[in-house]
């Protein structure tokens, strides 16, 4: 297949969002064109795999912004494995979203699926984002493009959600990201992403040390602590937004710039010889375990997810600070290894709420008799975000653990050890409950409507396929270059 | 022929197109008038606008006599940028007022309404124009005697009140200008400003003109309503007519700010005022205040119209700072947010105006389900919200860019802080507002409520096309407001 162009992946969900609105009247039109567009972008994107693996990073300019400054799409590995990952997914998110929206009688449907459709164009924007101030446009439309979905309800509650989600979210970006950005703009008068850093020689310890802080905590969708309060109150959105958003698109979105940054503005090799940089490390490791303690504390089953969720974020920010070749790669294969298994383990929740309205754990004794497809799915998610072989989170963890011991610094390797323990305390419980434990009340329901089955088959079988064919992932996230030729 | 007296027909066509309004005392024809006058003056502002760009500064002698006898006209990259400005606007809320006065306005007033219109647009494309001090003084009067009146004309009869005070306040500044220029005279003998500002460089800074830049800095500090000095401006914006509150804050304040540039640059030169003297400290102390202070009242304003009215106050904070911060790219951010906010506040209240037009001016809990009734309305005080606060892809992202820049290339990373700090207080009021309008069941005003006739929701929408365009494609913008910067600078180095 010959390589289109990546404007296109831009284009296509923009599109789909505008027929979308248009065709809105006849709910069958649009799902089906939902599911065209996401089809369309797949395409769009795996055409432009071939060539990012042959080493072509292919450039387009734009809108001039500012002076000397274009709105600039580049295709290098990382922003193709994130763009590979996000788009396969809204596929299998969309069938999901057809079952979850119409089992639940959600109003304002299309809204629902115009929001999913630019959001998806923004993510495509973030990955494909050839220089800082690029990927700020794209970062700042996720934001807004999703918060109508985070307050999709309309109730007081999700307007405090909302509230929350949108101050800390455009409170960090504007008031410390944009910052960073405008001063490595006037430190180095550009913001291209280049191997091997854009900052090097041109800042020094102190200066460093603050940009990183400025970076680190203004993007405040990896949701590093004390900037996470966004990500839980998130969870009053409807499944399918919480599955592919806040556990795909824009948490990834998060955790890629943060490896972008590191990799392409500050340069590995940069960062490696300051040691004002070495607190990131500890921020990270702390918001790991931080968040694993909390998630075993919480009985909402999404809220324990979201909590999950900020842990496993972290992982990828603290394996790409560790600064070595081996657990950057780790870092980028992570971003779709959790991604597969945590919208599987959402998708499970979701179709738990479909099928029985339940949402805390305690009420899911039992619940493994009457929904057995989707807690085997749940239990494959958990074992894979545990890091058990043959599931697909194995492999992550296994080059991060490798890029840790190589630098000698154990705590890093015993931090992950406990958060592993921590994983298997909070997730085990839940999957021993559904499937040993006896219901109380006499259940009334079976599976969840075939549209949220299918959903949930096709990404547990993903988390295990990826496990043995995880060719294309890994040569992507092996090509990101950590160190410059 | 016609080609070379663009300058004076520049503030001729409207000055003449006032009286003929007031002759023929019919509504609508006062209008067409209005309306060919308003769109001559806008093809006028940008022919010039492209001349400057093409041939550089025009002077012109208006009625053939020669400075310093006559009265200049002078026209350059900055005030050209200006005159596009304001005429532009000028010519896209005109066909929006017809059906706007037609509710807020007596139908036998609308002939005085369009009058008083029309003079005001002369008198601040006269200011903006003229290179000529003492012409300057009465450009300006003329525009704000006019502009009393169009705020006098609400049909609150607050505004009488507000149109009151606006008249004291303004009355003070333009006796401490008329003082300011009588002083300049005095010392150089001569009222061309390209001729003072020759004169000013020769001589060392007498105590008189020391006490001239002070008059003209107040004066011109109380017409752009500088804090702590906008204390007419909420009130005068607030029960003004919604066409006047739009046309007003997207031009009156700007050419105040033109003046100051002028004054403060051309005439005074930045190295008497910036090296010399205070004048960069004290202009960022108000900036820095006006950001926070009016953007913390605006929080808890009640009146929609009242809290966008500080907003103005915050966002003029903004302009100012970038004057003050006095380098290229503080000067560029300024004069990019002279057009950004004209752009921006301009789409807020004309989209307001299409509220009014069916509820009467709102408070906050009566926009309560406005996006399910007006969405277009609705929608579009999103896209003019996000961009008062900077999201990028919005034209107020442009010049925040510039000013957070400006500050770091000073060093001065604290007030970069401070700049992007007070747009988190800006997402604070926009939100509220959006949150009531999406988020609430209709009120009862807005239930049987549906969206302003095109005729008004067209030139809103051009204004608010216009912030997602200029903040994407920003050549023209940015291109236009560097050479201005760089005019302006030339004197420093």
């Amino acid at each position: 297949m010959n390589a289109l162009d990546p404007q296109l992946a831009l284009a296509v969900p923009a599109l789909g969002a505008v027929l979308i609105a248009i065709f809105g009247r006849w709910p069958n039109l649009r799902e089906t064109i939902t599911l065209i567009t996401a089809l369309a972008l797949l395409l769009v994107v795996a055409s432009l795999v071939p060539l990012v693996l042959d080493g072509e990073r292919p450039s387009v300019r734009m809108l001039s912004m500012l002076p000397g400054l274009s709105i600039q799409l580049t295709l290098e590995p990382l922003g193709m494995l994130f763009a590979l990952v996000a788009s396969s997914l809204w596929i299998v998110n969309s069938i999901y979203s057809i079952g979850y929206m119409r089992g639940n009688n959600e109003a304002n449907q299309t809204r629902f699926y115009v929001c999913f459709a630019i959001a998806l164009a923004c993510t495509m924007g973030i990955a494909f984002a050839g220089n800082l101030l690029t990927l700020f446009l794209f970062y700042e439309g996720l934001t807004l493009s999703t918060y109508p979905l985070v307050t999709h309800h309309g109730t007081p509650e999700a307007k405090r959600a909302g509230r929350i989600y949108l101050g800390v979210l455009i409170g960090t970006s504007i008031g410390l990201l944009l910052l960073g950005i405008v001063w490595t703009w006037s430190l180095t008068g550009t913001l291209e992403f280049r191997v091997g850093g854009i900052l090097a020689d041109k800042a020094n310890a102190t200066t460093t040390g603050v940009l990183l802080a400025l970076y680190m905590f203004g993007i405040g969708k990896a949701a590093l602590m004390p900037v996470h309060r966004w990500l839980p109150a998130a969870m009053v959105a409807p499944t399918p937004v919480s599955a592919l958003l806040h556990a795909v698109a824009i948490v990834k979105a998060g955790v890629f710039s943060v490896v972008k940054v590191i990799v392409y503005v500050f340069g590995v090799e940069n960062l490696a010889g300051m040691s004002s940089a070495n607190w990131l490390a500890w921020v990270a490791g702390f918001t790991i375990i931080a968040a694993s303690i909390v998630a075993l504390r919480a009985d909402n089953l999404k809220r324990r997810l979201a909590y999950s969720t900020i842990s496993q974020l972290s992982y990828v920010t603290l394996a790409a600070t560790l600064l070595t070749p081996v657990s950057i790669i780790g870092a980028a294969f992570h971003i779709a290894a959790h991604a597969v298994s945590k919208i599987t383990l959402f998708f499970a929740a979701g179709a738990i709420y479909t099928a029985s309205h339940k949402t805390e754990i305690s009420q899911l004794d039992g619940i493994g008799r009457s929904m057995p497809i989707t807690m085997t799915a749940f239990a494959i998610g958990a074992l894979s975000l545990i890091g058990i072989p043959p599931a697909v989170g194995f492999i992550s963890k296994w080059y991060i653990l490798s890029g840790a011991a190589s630098t000698g610094q154990m705590w890093v390797v015993a931090i992950f050890i406990v958060s592993t323990l921590l994983n298997a305390g909070y997730f085990l419980p839940i999957v021993y409950a559904a499937f040993f434990k006896t219901s109380r009340d006499e259940a009334t329901h079976g599976e969840a409507p075939l549209p949220i089955l299918i959903a949930l088959i096709v990404t547990a079988t993903l988390t295990i396929a990826l496990f043995f064919f995880s060719d294309i992932p890994l040569r992507l996230a092996t090509a990101v270059p950590a160190l410059p030729d | 022929m016609i080609e070379n007296n663009l300058p004076a027909l520049q503030v001729v066509l409207p000055l003449i197109a006032a009286p003929i309004c007031v002759l023929l005392r019919r509504g609508t024809l006062a209008w067409l008038i209005a309306w060919s006058a308003s769109w001559a003056a806008a093809a006028v502002a940008i022919a010039l606008m492209l001349r400057v760009l093409d041939s550089g500064t025009i002077s012109y002698a208006l009625g053939g006599w020669p400075a310093p006898w006559g009265i200049e006209y002078r026209v350059d990259p900055v005030n050209a940028f200006v005159l596009v400005l304001v005429s532009v606007v000028g010519a896209i809320i005109v066909p929006y007022a017809r059906r706007s006065i037609g509710t807020e306005i007596r139908s036998e007033q609308h002939y005085l309404y369009w009058a008083a219109y029309l003079l005001c647009l002369a008198g601040l494309l006269g200011v903006t124009i003229t290179g000529d001090a003492f012409n300057v003084f009465v450009f300006l009067e003329v525009s704000a005697l006019a502009s009393y009146i169009l705020i006098a004309f609400g049909r609150d009869r607050r505004a009488l009140v507000a149109a009151y005070q606006y008249l004291i306040m303004g009355t003070i500044g333009a006796t401490f200008i008329v003082i300011g220029v009588g002083l300049l005279y005095l010392m150089t003998g001569t009222l061309n400003l390209a001729d003072i500002a020759q004169r000013i460089s020769e001589m060392p800074l007498h105590r008189p003109l020391l006490a001239a830049l002070a008059f003209l800095t107040v004066g011109i500090s109380l017409k752009l309503a500088l804090f702590p000095l906008h204390l007419w401006l909420p009130n005068a914006y607030a029960y003004a007519p919604s066409v006047s509150t739009a046309f007003l804050a997207a031009t009156a304040t700007k050419v105040a700010v033109y003046l100051l540039l002028r004054f403060s640059f051309t005439v005074f030169g930045p190295s008497h005022v910036f090296i010399l003297l205070p004048f960069d400290e004290i202009l960022l102390v108000l900036s820095v205040a006006a950001m926070f202070i009016a953007s913390t009242v605006a929080i808890f304003q009640d009146d929609v119209k009242r809290m966008f009215a500080y907003s103005s106050v915050a966002q003029i904070g903004y302009i100012t700072l970038g004057i003050g911060l006095a380098s290229t790219s503080g000067l560029t951010g300024g004069i990019v947010h002279l057009f950004n906010h004209a752009v921006a506040k301009g789409a807020i209240f004309l989209l307001l105006g299409c509220v009014a037009l069916r509820i009467g001016q709102p408070g906050i809990s009566q926009m309560a389900g406005l996006a399910r009734r007006m969405p277009l309305t609705a929608a579009g005080l999103v896209v003019a919200g996000l961009s008062l606060i900077g999201i990028p892809g919005t034209v107020g992202f442009v010049s925040k860019w510039f000013l957070v820049l400006a500050a770091l290339e000073k060093g001065w990373w604290w007030m970069a802080g401070l700049v992007l700090m007070s747009s988190l207080l800006t997402v604070v009021y926009v939100w509220r507002v959006i949150e009531i309008c999406y988020f609430r069941e209709p009120s009862a005003d807005l239930k049987d409520a549906d969206e302003a006739p095109l005729s008004m929701l067209i030139p809103a929408w051009i204004f608010v096309v216009a912030c997602i365009y200029f903040g994407l494609d920003t050549s023209s913008t940015v291109g236009t407001a560097a050479i201005a910067a760089q005019t302006l600078l030339e004197a420093m180095q």
